[in-house]
């Protein structure tokens, strides 16, 4: 790869048993861009992520972040680097209050080091950056939403929270698996903002998304997976122009008709 | 009114803002409210050896209070870590052999040997049990329960460390008075310690591993150390009761291995209330005591022992200390639906 993104996937491989999940997908993350991942379910989106961020060892590829190569790394070491990921089911703490939950990653060896004093440093308090961090996510700081128990909170806040998680880390990449999802039409508008806003702070984002319309409307390429493929990338209106896009998503014109609506 | 029109609402006192462990302090009444309980279970401890009628109680006080450090590890990791540790035994062996080994053979005075085998006895066991931490639930628990019966089983087959009859001559404590309230101290200190320590923002990472370990990997920390960190918390108080052992004892055998450590401070912590930290402690001076008291019964002991445990169980499951603490921080009054 001669351009060098800030994110770059090669030829990644992936079975589980007889299954090709992923079978030599390859991506090129420019920093600053948000980059969708589509595709039917099944399609390996999420094991995609799940294979960049360490989470699954995968069979054969690279992963190179910066031009340095951190295939198979811990997942904990990636996220240090700064490569953090959401959760399609979320997982919070749930015995802990929200606020308590960002504490967590601001206990982290990265946000430590590079979060100053607002990291939650020695002079820092990181109960009080984390609530810097949840009002800039969406919990109204004055409410008594941050200092819930997470188990008390709606899957609305929940996937905020899981955003915080990854701003706490102070990241310079997150890859989201569907933000949107499971949120009504009102909550996903107050969500769209707020990705925007994250890239424009300079922050790379890889979208695994099934909500179409949403994606594309803040996305600057997309690429589609089918059964572990990679099916076309490109700009969104290219992408769903393809034939084979169309096929795979059930040969439905229906689904294409509705996201340009 | 009729039962069913009614049902009972639980409202927090004032006092408690916003969350948990936030308290807002407006009055020496107020201050006297967090103070109380807390002084009593002090206090309590404290007078506990001076109205203890005999020599015979006083040990037992003793052996409580080791009980005691083991159900507090065992609250901690299963409570706060995710870990569920039938380790007990293997803390106490561990530590108990590491200190009578110090004083026998380098003839080194309790002082130095309860730390050495504390911390000693405590990485022993974080090493030993490194390749178990990944385990979750009754699998982990299995292993913390053969450690023990595999180590018993060594000395006894190579003749290790005088064999079946185990080190003799082991050095007692100064005086009656450091040898009584040295424990007592400790437990009171680890208590709190833990108390603390699980509200600290480490402490946060020990409660985030237990709900949830895959998102602190996904925050950028690292699983196995934060569980043997806790392993080690937990082993070092383990250690310390069984190096303490030894000393009021003045001997080491394979019985430090007994699952009576592993199997009481589980029982303890069902009685007192897991989760609190201080439930398992009272728990341990309740159970104790009455295992001892029941000796008048003779070889019928252990049924009235299993009697008693099942009635806990059956009517106040949640623990002593979880009721208290409900009954203590929250009004409660019927309300008409």
């Amino acid at each position: 790869m001669s351009e060098g993104g800030i994110l770059q996937v090669v030829n990644v491989c992936k079975a589980f048993g007889g299954v090709q999940a992923l079978s030599n997908v390859s991506i090129n993350a420019e920093e600053g861009e948000i980059f969708g991942i589509i595709g039917p379910n099944g399609s390996g989106k999420t094991t995609l992520i799940n294979c960049i961020t360490g989470f699954i060892k995968m069979d054969s590829g690279r992963v190179l972040y910066r031009t340095k190569d951190i295939t198979n790394r811990a997942p904990d070491h990636i996220a240090n680097l700064g490569i953090t990921r959401t959760f399609q089911i979320m997982r919070p703490y749930y015995s802990l209050p929200a606020y308590k939950n960002l504490i967590i990653p601001l206990f982290s060896p990265r946000a430590r080091r590079t979060g100053g004093w607002r990291g939650g440093g020695k002079l820092g308090d990181r109960g009080a950056v984390s609530i810097d961090i949840l009002e800039e996510i969406g919990f109204e700081r004055d409410s008594f939403v941050p200092y819930k128990l997470a188990s008390s909170l709606p899957t609305g806040y929940l996937k905020r929270l899981e955003l915080a998680r990854c701003l706490a880390l102070r990241p310079e990449i997150i890859l989201c698996d569907e933000v949107f999802s499971g949120l009504s039409m009102s909550e996903i508008a107050s969500m769209v903002p707020l990705i925007e806003r994250l890239q424009m702070s300079g922050i790379t984002l890889i979208m695994v998304e099934h909500r179409l319309r949403e994606l594309f409307s803040v996305a600057n390429r997309v690429m589609v997976l089918n059964f572990g493929q990679k099916l076309v990338e490109g700009n969104p209106e290219e992408v769903m122009k393809d034939e084979r896009v169309k096929e795979a998503y059930l040969g439905s014109e229906k689904v294409l008709d509705y996201t340009f609506r | 009114m009729d039962q069913k029109d009614r049902r009972r609402e639980r409202i927090d006192r004032g006092i408690k803002v916003r969350t948990e462990g936030i308290y807002a302090i407006a009055s020496w009444q107020e201050v006297i409210y967090l103070l109380l309980p807390r002084l009593i279970l002090i206090v309590g401890l404290l007078i506990l050896p001076l109205v203890m009628p005999s020599l015979y109680w006083k040990r037992v006080i003793s052996i409580v209070s080791i009980y005691a450090l083991l159900a507090l590890g065992f609250d901690f990791l299963s409570n706060f870590v995710g870990l569920v540790s039938l380790g007990g035994a293997f803390f106490i062996g561990v530590g108990g052999y590491i200190a009578a080994l110090l004083n026998n053979s380098l003839g080194l005075p309790p002082v130095l040997t309860i730390p050495l085998a504390t911390f000693g006895g405590a990485a022993l066991c974080t090493l030993l049990l490194l390749p178990a931490l990944p385990l979750r639930g009754v699998y982990f628990a299995i292993v913390t329960l053969m450690y023990p019966l595999v180590l018993a089983r060594i000395i006894e087959a190579l003749n290790l460390f005088g064999g079946t009859d185990g080190i003799v001559g082991v050095a007692s404590f100064a005086s009656k008075w450091t040898e009584q309230y040295f424990i007592i101290v400790v437990a009171i200190v680890a208590l709190f310690g833990l108390r603390r320590l699980v509200n600290e923002d480490i402490g946060l990472v020990f409660r985030g591993v237990k709900d949830n370990d895959q998102a602190i990997r996904a925050s950028g920390l690292s699983i196995t150390l934060y569980k043997s960190i806790a392993v080690f918390i937990a082993s070092a108080l383990g250690s310390l009761g069984g190096a303490y052992f030894v000393h009021l004892y003045m001997v080491a055998g394979i019985s430090l291995f007994a699952l009576d450590y592993s199997i009481i401070p589980i029982a303890a912590a069902v009685i007192g209330g897991g989760g609190t930290l201080v439930g398992p402690l009272l728990g341990c001076f309740i159970l104790v005591p009455i295992s001892e008291l029941l000796r008048a019964f003779g070889t019928l002991r252990i049924v009235f022992y299993a009697l008693i445990l099942m009635m806990f169980i059956m009517f106040r499951s949640e623990g002593i200390m979880v009721y208290a603490q409900r009954k203590y921080h929250q009004f409660q009054r019927w309300v008409k639906v």
